[in-house]
């Protein structure tokens, strides 16, 4: 019996890289679960929108790159994360002037935004397709590891390895930093305070004299600041492919609407047990199972609930279990 | 001055307004009386710019504000109350009122970031303000209160409150005292009358209590089935067999109505 390095195992192989994966997951779902709380509706294109900031990101990084400045230790991309966001704010706030305006205009239902939304997707991922083809975009550089499993051996004397590396580190600490100043925004200053009464009671927020148009086009560029960091970590602790990014709607939806439409605090929460039940049950736990067994012993099986080519089952199944118990989310969102 | 020229407002086949004509005086408090569904609600968000009209002009001051947008309207300073009261149910009641004054530093992005110092003066201001407020209308305990969990009577007085923390021009107020006791419905007409007169806001009131409307109105106007059917001091309505025969036979002309 082996407790300690049972601990590790778990935590190198499930808690650490489930903890990266929620981080993403969580500013995802942020960014859905505001514009379904100011635009009432569900932003399809929010995977593509992702994608898209994450292309300029990459790109601008080997524009730097090429010219010989990075930032040292850390990503380059963390600099080119920026006019990432800008482009992307550019593109949301453009398409919202083309396109979503109009329905807002016509005082069009909830769904044909929702289709709309649809065919910005479609645009989008021809965008980022034509732009930088379909393939995988390997774009990290810095230093790979914070701490090896090597080191991390010969510091403790476990035979079991803890490597935390660079980029799970930085998502973790820059999805910290976007959660804590957005909530600064939303409860601390006035236009926050407008966003927020605007998504409570939007005839009421009209007579305070609260101009719904900036209202949307405020939303529009916090979205995009989220969607593009979201996308950037994704793509910097895994790879980035334009078919993933849009394969992550699901569990970023899931999120959002497990944690409650609408509510900001409801979207972290979701994002991160999203991320630990998929990891969880798709995790072989034949190692962990076995340290914690007699000496020398070691499980029959795998020890692997589902396989991970099941990954997006799992975010499947909690969003109905919770819609079928709680169908406004674990924090009361707006029913779906 | 508003004047409200042939206006019509449709749903679907149903005429809500039906070619309502009206002049709200500056200075006056106006009252606005008819029968349940005379389209007195209807009217006011058409003006408020909530509905678009199907036809017709709402003129004020000389400008056609017709179809303007609520957050313009309100920058013009023509606010209104909701007949069913609405709130930002997960604010506070002072936050509920904090949020009404616009155009202020802290609505742009720039000051956001760098103009904290000015805004923080602001907030005080409208902080002290907004509690004012709420010790005028008799809630000052309910200050810290989330909106969404006061009664309905209160949220009431709330409506009222968000009127009284910009300098408005003309204020539509939507029952304002349905649900409020009546001690609490005297103060509100006096507040109404003390607004009336030292902030010279001008005033029109859809009620159903006639002694309150006839304690604060000169004019009053009567509506009934879209239109208005007359116009003059309270004695002079009551006295008039128009109204008398529409608050009595409403169901019967409606009746033909859906006949025809
Ligand atoms: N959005 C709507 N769609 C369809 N019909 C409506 C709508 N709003 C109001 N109506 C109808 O228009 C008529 C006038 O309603 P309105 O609310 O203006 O009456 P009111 O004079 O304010 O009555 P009350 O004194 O009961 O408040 C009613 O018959 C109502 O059913
Ligand atoms: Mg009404």
């Amino acid at each position: 019996m082996d407790f300690l390095n049972a601990i590790i195992a778990l935590l190198n192989f499930v808690i650490v890289p489930a903890t990266a994966y929620g981080a993403q997951l969580a500013l995802g779902a942020l960014g859905v679960t505001l514009i379904y709380g100011i635009l009432r509706f569900s932003n399809f294109a929010h995977g593509d929108t992702m994608a898209f900031g994450t292309m300029i990101t990459i790109l601008a990084t080997w524009g730097l790159q090429s010219l010989g400045v990075t930032a040292g230790p850390l990503p380059t991309a963390l600099i080119a994360l920026p006019l990432g966001i800008a482009a992307t704010a550019a593109l949301a706030v453009g398409t919202d002037k083309l396109v979503y305006r109009f329905y807002r205009q016509t005082k069009a239902k909830p769904v044909i935004f929702v289709i709309a939304s649809i065919g910005v997707m479609f645009v989008m991922n021809g965008i980022v397709r034509f732009v930088i083809g379909v393939g995988d975009q390997n774009f990290a550089d810095g230093t790979r590891f914070l701490i090896s499993a090597r080191d991390f051996r010969e510091v403790t004397g476990l035979d079991e390895g803890l490597a935390i590396r660079t980029t799970q580190a930085i998502t973790v600490a820059v999805a910290i930093l976007a959660v804590v100043a957005l909530f600064w925004f939303l409860n601390k200053t006035r236009t926050g305070k407008s966003m927020r009464a605007f998504s409570d009671n939007e005839d009421l927020a009209l007579l305070s004299g609260i101009n719904p148009e900036r209202v949307v086009f405020i939303t529009w560029l916090i979205v995009a600041a989220l969607a593009t960091t979201a996308g950037v970590l994704y793509g910097l602790d895994k790879s980035f492919k334009p078919f993933t990014y849009f394969q992550l709607l699901l569990p970023i939806f899931a999120a959002a609407i497990v944690g409650g439409l609408g509510n900001p605090l409801g979207a972290i929460l979701g994002g991160f047990l999203i991320a630990y039940s998929e990891i969880a049950v798709t995790y072989a736990f034949r190692k962990v199972v076995g340290y914690l067994g007699p000496e020398g012993w070691s499980p029959e099986g795998m020890l692997q609930l589902l396989s991970t080519d099941y990954k997006f089952a799992v975010s499947f199944t909690i969003l109905l279990i919770v819609l079928l118990f709680k169908p406004t989310g674990i924090m009361k969102g707006k029913s779906v | 001055m508003i004047i409200v020229e042939n206006l019509h407002k449709h749903f679907g086949g149903f005429h809500a307004v039906d070619g309502a004509s009206l002049k709200i005086e500056t200075g006056s408090i106006t009252g606005l009386v008819g029968p349940n569904g005379a389209g007195k609600t209807t009217l006011f968000n058409v003006i408020a710019g909530v509905l678009p009209p199907t036809s017709g002009r709402v003129i004020m001051d000389g400008e056609d504000i017709t179809g303007l947008p609520p957050h313009e309207l309100f920058a013009k300073g023509l606010l209104r109350t909701f007949q069913i009261a609405h709130e930002f149910s997960s604010m506070s009641c002072r936050e509920n009122l904090m949020m009404v004054p616009s155009g202020q530093s802290g609505e742009t992005l720039w000051n956001t970031w760098f103009g904290r110092k000015r805004i923080a003066e602001e907030e005080r201001a409208l902080k002290a303000k907004a509690d004012e407020v709420l010790e005028f209308l008799t809630i000052s305990h309910l200050a810290d209160h989330p909106a969404g969990a006061i009664s309905g009577g209160q949220k009431k007085l709330l409506e009222l409150g968000r009127t009284m923390m910009v300098d408005a021009k003309i204020v539509f107020l939507d029952e304002v005292g349905a649900g409020v006791n009546r001690t609490l419905l005297n103060t509100i007409g006096d507040a109404i009358i003390r607004l009336n007169k030292e902030r010279g806001y001008t005033f029109c009131v859809i009620e159903h209590d006639m002694d309150f409307i006839g304690r604060l109105c000169d004019p009053v106007i009567v509506m009934a089935e879209g239109h208005v059917l007359a116009e003059g001091t309270l004695d002079e309505i009551k006295a008039n067999e128009d109204v008398i025969e529409a608050y009595l036979g409403t169901g019967l002309k409606n009746k033909d109505k859906i006949g025809a």
